[in-house]
């Protein structure tokens, strides 16, 4: 046993050795007027050097690395925090604490950093959309950024052709978003699992082509730049106010000293508003009868059908809600960026919107706000890195099915109290 | 009294060419257990998919209180009060047990969305009388006790015991049980029984059954049907079948 | 003939050309599909990689002086179709084996997960930029009156449809002919029977992958010489293209994969050439969800009944 392990070691590495030659060690050179080939640096070699020796090790210790990566706890809420009774007499205070930090740090940080949690904060909501889709109701969606796109370019549009505000606009391109999810859904989700997510993937795509070519509306690869941004009861955060004679800005209604942070600062305190907001409607959804029809969906399709669930409703509820709060954070994207073009929408952003569901654990919530997190802050803080950003994240998936397919925090059933008879 | 709940004729299943299921005919009675038997491969699981909706029959009519229901879809024939289990256990199993019941009373809950979100009234009271219908049906199969466990960390034969549970929240009045003494101990096998017993005497139902197990079908059916190869063979009593020629034969091959 | 159909000849011969090879790409999914039953989401990337093998082996061959075009063509293949099928070994290896038997969305996330890892793998190390080589195969044969509008079918497509037409027939003979085969057969058939019956399905599954990968990486030499170019997103697309023509023909079908390859190219050089051709895209897109939404067994594969 323990030679056949080595034999397999040296074959393992062996292979290493074969796919990492040809792709690492010799490099395609560009530069001259010929094509031409050029060996890795020494660098370069020692990297590969060293692939091979954590293959030939891990190999060779396969049985302990999936021991150890099983030792690793999963961290479970419920131990974590007190009891139930509690807990529910905590809650409150706890959540309140949690608001009130989150409004007051953006004060005291720069105004990148701020800046940085607007971004992440659009991802939570992505990801909590997302996974109503993937998580609760277990339908893969791999072409979700499509309904971002539409949310995003619903309130560019109505914004530069109708000067609609971004109020008005917000539950308009989320419904134009479940609109869209509604349409798409509605012949698509009779399909199985693997096919659904290859159709939804070749929606997002012709969205995307759709987007760029159509220049007489969307501006094509140029985009739609000038987006109005977001107002505070009709104050606008601009050094001066463009909206009209009476019109006027933050800073001179209040008297203040025009600073561009208000902007900014103004624009994280709509996110987390909207964040609040959207994690508020998602945690009552999952306790309502759709939510547990979705979960049941995703555990037993053919269990549900035979106890009179009507699938292609439910199913088409969660995507038209998941679409619909994807929408919702691209209204808010775009008045953010106050610019947009396709190029932001492209499978890449699906990707990353589907490994913080896959981390975050699919349908915990909790998990997936840190999942978010993580996954925006990180390669902000290795910005060197920046190149390796999507390699690891690919890198991570592969690892998580195998080892953690219930993402770094596991959802805990909701404990119903029984009224005993 | 003993109206006719199901009637089933000439119900016929083909595959491309293959013929799994020729002619069947069935008549369930009111508060009747009724069995299905036959050796393995006889179509005995087609004939209950074709009942329930999950195929639609080539041939035949499926009369459900004297309206045609074949053709129909499976969630709108539970929806009229046909609801089965499956042969596998199918429960959601990492919802709780108590979830598992809820969810089965899907749509006699307020699933209006706006009114869940705001907890109106009327949502509260249909989401109370289910808990309660739930809780009522946990005592009757003596689960109550794992109402918040995950379904699928039950032993195996709570969880064909929640499954028969799940199916009666739904209020059917026909429950087609497929193979449920499967993989029971004697024990649990003798619950089932009582169980099934107490469902026609006190819920006043009917039970059409598939099963291997003979002792259980001998002791409890009211009628039986014997197919075999997808063709009917026989049907009457208990002892009308236990001397069946054909039946004999059929079971224990050509001598 | 006039102009217009003369036109339609050569857009015919291009989309032909086209879905030869999305054919034999086509091929990969379909054969995995109908044994284990998943979406290989990684193998556009095979293909991808089977081109920048291509581009380098006939780079560094010429570097080295040799200069003989059939030797370098040889060669590329050889050597292409070798590593190809390496890393789609590899990644069946550790992205899918592992997970086997599990519900039906972690091997998919998985795949997914492995080809970006491979997009931007082979990005770092190559370049996320297009690499282009200059033409090895040039010329062609001129059909038609020169003077009205010339159809031209080059040496290159003449290659592209003598490589794909040998590949198949031998893929043909091997499946219906040889052991493995057999057991490649059987394991589609019913995979947990095959295994009872002794055969290591494990090793079939393997060779599936590795065979798959073979014909991506010599469509990734074919089309890497058509077009000249390569980058590291081309397998992206081209796994969709792929993926939709093993779904047109109907997946799981072999022959269903090479029918709708061809007939996947042919539609989209039509649409090319009525539209801009960013529109080609959105048809073949458009076809996939079509053919998903009516019938979704394809063409030629067989109903899947669905069991209790």
């Amino acid at each position: 046993m323990t030679t056949n392990k080595f034999y397999n070691a040296i074959f393992a590495a062996g292979i290493t050795l074969i796919l990492a030659c040809l792709m690492i060690g010799v490099k395609l050179d560009t530069s001259g007027t010929q094509l031409a080939v050029k060996g890795a640096t020494t660098a370069q070699w020692t990297w590969i050097g060293g692939g091979i020796a954590i293959v030939f090790l891990s190999q060779l210790f396969t049985n302990q690395i999936d021991a150890l990566f099983r030792m690793i706890p999963k961290p479970s809420i419920s131990t974590m925090l007190p009891e139930e009774k509690k807990m529910a007499t905590l809650k409150p205070w706890l959540i309140a604490g949690a608001i009130v930090i989150m409004v007051i740090w953006p004060f005291m940080v720069s105004r990148g950093s701020v800046d940085l949690a607007t971004l992440t904060l659009i991802y939570i909501m992505l990801g909590l959309g997302l996974n109503i889709v993937v998580g609760l109701a277990g339908l893969l969606d791999l072409g979700f950024v499509a309904f971002y796109a539409v949310g995003a370019y619903t309130y560019a549009l109505l914004s530069q052709y109708f000067g609609l505000s971004f109020w008005v606009c917000l539950p308009i391109s989320a419904g134009m978003a479940a609109l869209f999810g509604f349409v798409l859904g509605f012949p698509v989700l009779r399909l199985r699992g693997d096919y659904l997510a290859i159709v939804t993937l070749g929606f997002g795509e012709i969205i995307r082509i759709l987007l760029n070519n159509w220049t007489e509306v969307t501006g094509g690869p140029s985009g739609i730049s000038g987006i109005a941004k977001p107002t505070l009861f009709g104050l606008e955060f601009t050094r001066k106010a463009k909206g009209g004679e009476d019109a006027m800005t933050f800073h001179e209604y209040f008297n203040l000293d025009y600073s561009s942070s208000y902007k900014v600062i103004f624009l994280y305190l709509i996110a987390i508003l909207l964040v609040c907001f959207v994690i508020y409607v998602i945690n009552r959804l999952m306790r309502m009868p759709i939510g547990r029809a979705w979960e049941a969906l995703r555990e037993d399709e053919i269990a549900c059908r035979s106890l009179g669930l009507n699938r292609t409703a439910i199913k088409l509820s969660a995507f038209t809600l998941g679409a619909s709060t994807a929408g919702f954070a691209g209204a808010f994207f775009s008045a953010r960026q106050g610019f947009i073009s396709p190029e932001s929408f492209i499978f890449i952003e699906s990707a990353i919107i589907l490994a913080i569901v896959v981390l975050g654990g699919m349908g915990s919530q909790y998990g997936i706000i840190l999942a978010a997190i993580v996954m925006t802050i990180l390669p902000e803080l290795a910005r060197e890195f920046s190149e390796y950003r999507m390699l690891l994240f690919g890198l991570l998936m592969v690892l998580m099915m195998r080892w953690r397919p219930d993402g770094l925090i596991p959802t805990k059933r909701p404990h119903l109290e029984l009224k005993q008879q | 009294m003993s109206q006719l709940l199901l009637d089933v004729n000439g119900l016929t299943m083909r595959f491309g060419g293959l013929v799994a299921v020729n002619g069947v005919n069935l008549k369930v009675k009111n508060r009747q257990i009724v069995s299905v038997i036959g050796p393995n491969g006889a179509g005995k699981t087609t004939v209950f998919n074709c009942l329930s909706g999950f195929y639609i029959p080539t041939e035949g009519s499926v009369m459900l209180k004297n309206k045609q229901i074949a053709g129909l879809k499976d969630y709108q024939i539970s929806r009229k009060g046909l609801v089965r289990t499956f042969q596998h256990v199918r429960l959601f199993q990492k919802m709780t047990v108590i979830e598992n019941m809820l969810v089965a009373q899907h749509r006699h809950l307020n699933t209006n969305l706006i009114s869940g979100l705001f907890k109106t009234p009327n949502y509260r009271r249909l989401e109370q009388e289910a808990m309660d219908h739930a809780v009522h049906w946990l005592k009757e199969v003596d689960l109550l006790e794992f109402a918040n466990r995950e379904a699928g960390n039950l032993s195996y034969g709570q969880q064909r015991r929640l499954e028969i549970a799940r199916c009666m929240v739904t209020q059917p009045e026909l429950l087609m049980l497929d193979e449920p003494a499967a993989g029971l101990n004697p024990n649990e096998t003798k619950q089932l029984d009582e169980l099934i017993i107490k469902l026609r005497d006190e819920h006043e139902i009917s039970i059409l059954l598939i099963e291997h197990d003979m002792s259980l079908v001998m002791g409890i059916s009211d009628h039986i049907y014997v197919i075999a190869q997808g063709t009917p063979l026989a049907n009457g009593t208990a002892d009308e079948i236990k001397n069946n020629p054909d039946v004999i034969k059929a079971y224990l091959g050509e001598e | 003939m006039s102009e217009f159909s003369l036109y339609l000849l050569q857009q015919l011969i291009n989309g032909l050309t086209i879905g030869s090879t999305y054919a034999l790409i086509a091929i990969g999914y379909t054969m995995v599909y109908g044994i284990i039953g998943m979406i290989n989401f990684a193998h556009g990337e095979i293909y991808m990689i089977g081109s920048y093998i291509t581009f380098i082996v006939i780079a560094g061959l010429m570097s080295m002086g040799i200069v003989s075009l059939p030797i370098i063509l040889i060669i590329a293949l050889v050597v292409a179709m070798f590593m190809a099928s390496t890393y789609g070994w590899a990644v069946e290896r550790v992205a899918y084996r592992p997970l086997r038997g599990t519900n039906r969305l972690i091997p998919l996330i998985s795949a997914i997960g492995m080809s970006i890892f491979l997009q931007n793998a082979v990005g770092i190390s190559q370049g996320f930029r297009d690499v282009a080589l200059p033409p090895m195969v040039t010329g062609g044969w001129a059909l038609g009156n020169p003077a009205d509008f010339e159809v031209t079918i080059s040496y290159m497509q003449v290659i592209i449809f003598a490589v794909t037409f040998v590949t198949m027939t031998l893929l043909t003979l091997f499946i219906s002919k040889s052991r493995m085969g057999r057991a490649c057969r059987a394991c589609a058939e019913d995979l947990g029977m095959t295994n009872l019956l002794g055969i290591n399905t494990n090793k079939v599954i393997a060779l599936t992958f590795i065979i798959g990968a073979a014909l991506a990486a010599i469509a990734g030499l074919l089309l890497g010489l058509y077009y000249g170019v390569v980058n590291p997103f081309v397998g992206f697309i081209a796994g969709l293209k792929a993926f939709t023509a093993a779904v047109l023909g109907g997946i799981g079908s072999i022959p269903g994969a090479v029918l709708g390859g061809l007939i996947l190219g042919v539609t989209e050089a039509m649409t090319a050439a009525f539209f801009p051709s960013e529109y080609k895209d959105v048809v073949a897109f458009g076809l996939l969800i079509t053919i998903l939404l009516f019938r979704p067994s394809g063409l030629l594969g067989k109903p899947e009944i669905e069991k209790v």
